[in-house]
């Protein structure tokens, strides 16, 4: 074992590249949640994203036009969803299993030619002298877009949640339908859109994996990072800053492991590798004896009685 | 304009019509995807449905209909009980793999002793490892109160990293040289879960499978747990006032369809795979899922539901190595199977009509 190897400064700034895919799926999730929809499938629209941007980028060269084609790509995966929860007023639990399900398989059908490829690179921001600051810049300034969009993403969340009327919609929509409804809200057509966001930052998650985590395409491999996000919106108790707060526990405990693996520390790699499975058990063990923050229309189908 | 009214019951005939229409339409868009991928959509369809069962090599597939079905049947009757009643345990592919751990580590630790007694003590082995990991989730749930979807799924991929020990460790085959995976069960008389008459493809998970359905037909229709579980599901208020105890209902529900779920993989590593390997789970646990709902939670459903999702990964076998299907295709194509029974859904419990409503 050989701890010395281990370079803080270097771990932590991994530590913040591995939280970002939980993150964007997580804030994703988030708002989906606060409109009182649960989708189950982030999972599903994280590995459809994750192949749309691998593909794209591979095929065109450019990482931007990938992230982009990988949040269409989770976006319209999530149509799905919202065309079987909102149109079909089908079960929640069981569309989202189902679109888990699908794509898994549609992502392995569509990637299978690109197996073992390595995509182009996607390059930090040029952020000039300020990555050169010792300790602080290669930790905060010397990340690429995808980390910041992040950070930005989860602070607009907040702002809009709060500040705003379209947050204040979305939230009434969430806690109570039948008022929202009466109140003259679209409630389906709110949910709707929450859940196309959702879909968004999911596949912006998944191509993170695959174009600068891995950087590879392989067959399921998010590999449970879409069902990490749901608990963490439940450790976060539906707060935009503590899914930031979460997400970075998170990756930070996938990383470390990884590290400790390439140290060589005398646990098997098998065991360190179920580490952030078991730490998501017992994180939601310890914090969902309060249930009272979540959304009061969380999971209920929504049909008006005319 | 199109407006759905809710009906009073849900429709009989509807509930029974729609996974029929759910297949049509999955082949129909099943076929469509085939010759997006350049095939020919009828020669597929054909391929996957009719060549398993009246084909030339129909005697040789048969069999295979029972050996992939049992498991999902078996699997998918656990997981009915707990749907039934609201209890969403997603896990069972991480059970089915620690029961077929157990079982399959109960065996070798007798080896090479030849004993009736080795291959009933699998099966408790077996079953009790599927039984209590699903019972982590069931105990949390009651406990903590924590999500039981979320626990027993992050339990899957603990489960997956334990396989992956086991065949790398503990049950690393000594006389193996050095790769990875159990001695073989098959070549192990006494843990060997062989065919029971053979050439049929009737082992013993298909009698577990069998029986498994008859006792969860007559607790769901004759018994008080089965009516309970039942009232739980449709009207959760009601049951607690009915004086159902939910948390009790909840650890019977993890622990029977993890119990299920366990002999399902002790059964499979003990007969039509052999070994532990690293690879050996090939997600019965999360095709169960589709087969439970398009079985409507019934167990006779459940039985038809998992000859035909059998019927899929044989047929899609056969379409892979003659029409050069990707596996993935198939994949695709059970997904698609509960897309259209979900959205097909909507009208068991509604009405569609048609013309303009007054403004809702």
């Amino acid at each position: 074992m050989d701890l010395s190897a281990i370079n803080p400064i270097l771990l932590i700034a991994a530590m913040i590249a591995a939280s970002t895919p939980i993150l964007l799926a997580a804030i994703g999730e988030l708002v989906v949640e606060r409109a009182g929809v649960l989708n189950l499938g982030v999972e599903g629209m994280m590995i459809t994203g994750a192949v749309c941007g691998f593909i794209i980028t591979v095929n065109t060269g450019s990482p931007t036009v990938g992230f982009i084609a990988a949040a269409v790509g989770g976006a319209v995966l999530s149509l799905l969803f919202a065309f079987l929860t909102q149109v079909a007023l089908a079960n929640q639990v069981a569309s989202g299993l189902a679109l888990t399900l699908f794509g898994l398989g549609l992502s392995a059908l569509m990637g299978q030619s690109y197996v073992g490829i390595k995509p182009p690179r996607t390059e930090a921001t040029p952020l000039g002298p300020l990555a050169d600051i010792p300790v602080i810049g290669p930790i905060v300034f010397g990340h690429d877009m995808i980390v910041y969009l992040g950070l930005a993403i989860v602070a607009a969340t907040w702002a809009t949640l709060k500040f705003t009327r379209v947050g204040l919609v979305l939230r009434a929509v969430g806690e109570n339908h039948d008022a929202a409804h009466a109140l003259g809200y679209k409630v389906k057509r709110i949910r709707t859109a929450a859940i196309f966001f959702g879909g968004a930052c999911a596949g912006l998650g998944g191509a993170y994996i695959s174009l600068i985590r891995v950087p590879q395409w392989t067959e399921g491999m998010t590999a449970g990072v879409g069902w990490i996000a749901l608990a963490l919106v439940v450790f976060a108790s539906w707060k935009p800053w503590r899914v930031l707060l979460g997400a970075y526990l998170f990756g930070g405990i996938t990383q470390l492991q990884l590290n400790l693996q390439g140290a060589g520390v005398a646990i098997p790699v098998e065991y360190l590798a179920m580490s952030p499975y078991i730490v998501t058990i017992i994180v939601l063990v310890i914090l969902s004896s309060d249930k009272s923050r979540a959304p009061g229309s969380l999971g209920r189908t929504f049909h008006a009685s005319g | 304009m199109i407006r759905l009214e809710k009906r009073p019951q849900p429709s009989a005939t509807m509930s029974w019509a729609t996974p029929l229409l759910a297949v049509v339409a999955t082949m129909i868009f099943g076929g469509a995807l085939f010759a997006a991928l350049g095939k020919d959509p009828i020669e597929a369809i054909l391929t996957i449905f009719w060549e398993p069962l009246f084909g030339e090599f129909s005697f040789f597939y048969r069999p295979q209909l029972l050996i992939k079905g049992a498991p999902l049947v078996l699997i998918a009757i656990g997981l009915a009980l707990g749907f039934k009643a609201g209890i969403w345990n997603i896990g069972a592919e991480g059970q089915y793999i620690v029961g077929a751990i157990c079982g399959a580590g109960a065996g070798l630790a007798f080896y090479p002793t030849e004993s009736i007694f080795i291959f009933p003590l699998m099966i408790l082995a077996g079953a009790l490892g599927g039984c209590l990991w699903a019972l982590i989730p069931g105990f949390l749930k009651v406990r903590f109160g924590t999500n039981e979807i979320l626990v027993s799924l992050m339990l899957v991929y603990v489960a997956e990293q334990l396989l992956a020990s086991m065949s790398l460790g503990l049950l690393k085959n000594p006389e193996g040289f050095g790769f990875p995976g159990s001695r073989n069960l098959q070549q192990y008389p006494s843990a060997h879960n062989a065919e029971i008459i053979t050439n049929t493809g009737m082992h013993w998970g298909v009698v577990a499978a069998l029986i498994a359905v008859i006792f969860s037909y007559v607790l769901l229709t004759r018994h008080r747990l089965g009516f309970a579980i039942r009232v739980t599901g449709e009207a959760p208020r009601a049951a607690k006032f009915g004086g159902v105890n939910p948390a009790r209902l909840i650890l019977f529900c993890l622990g029977m369809s993890g119990l299920l779920a366990g002999l399902a993989g002790m059964f499979e590593v003990a007969g039509p795979s052999g070994q532990i390997s690293i690879d050996f789970n090939v997600g019965y646990g999360f095709t169960a899922i589709i087969v439970a709902f398009l079985g409507r939670l019934n167990p006779l459903g459940i039985v038809a539901a998992g000859l035909l999702m059998a019927l899929t990964y044989i047929g899609g076998d056969i379409a892979q190595s003659q029409l050069g299907l990707p596996a993935a295709a198939i994949q695709v194509f059970q997904g698609m199977l509960l897309f259209f029974l979900l959205a097909l859904d909507v009208l068991t419990n509604y009405r569609v009509r048609f013309g303009t409503g007054e403004v809702a």
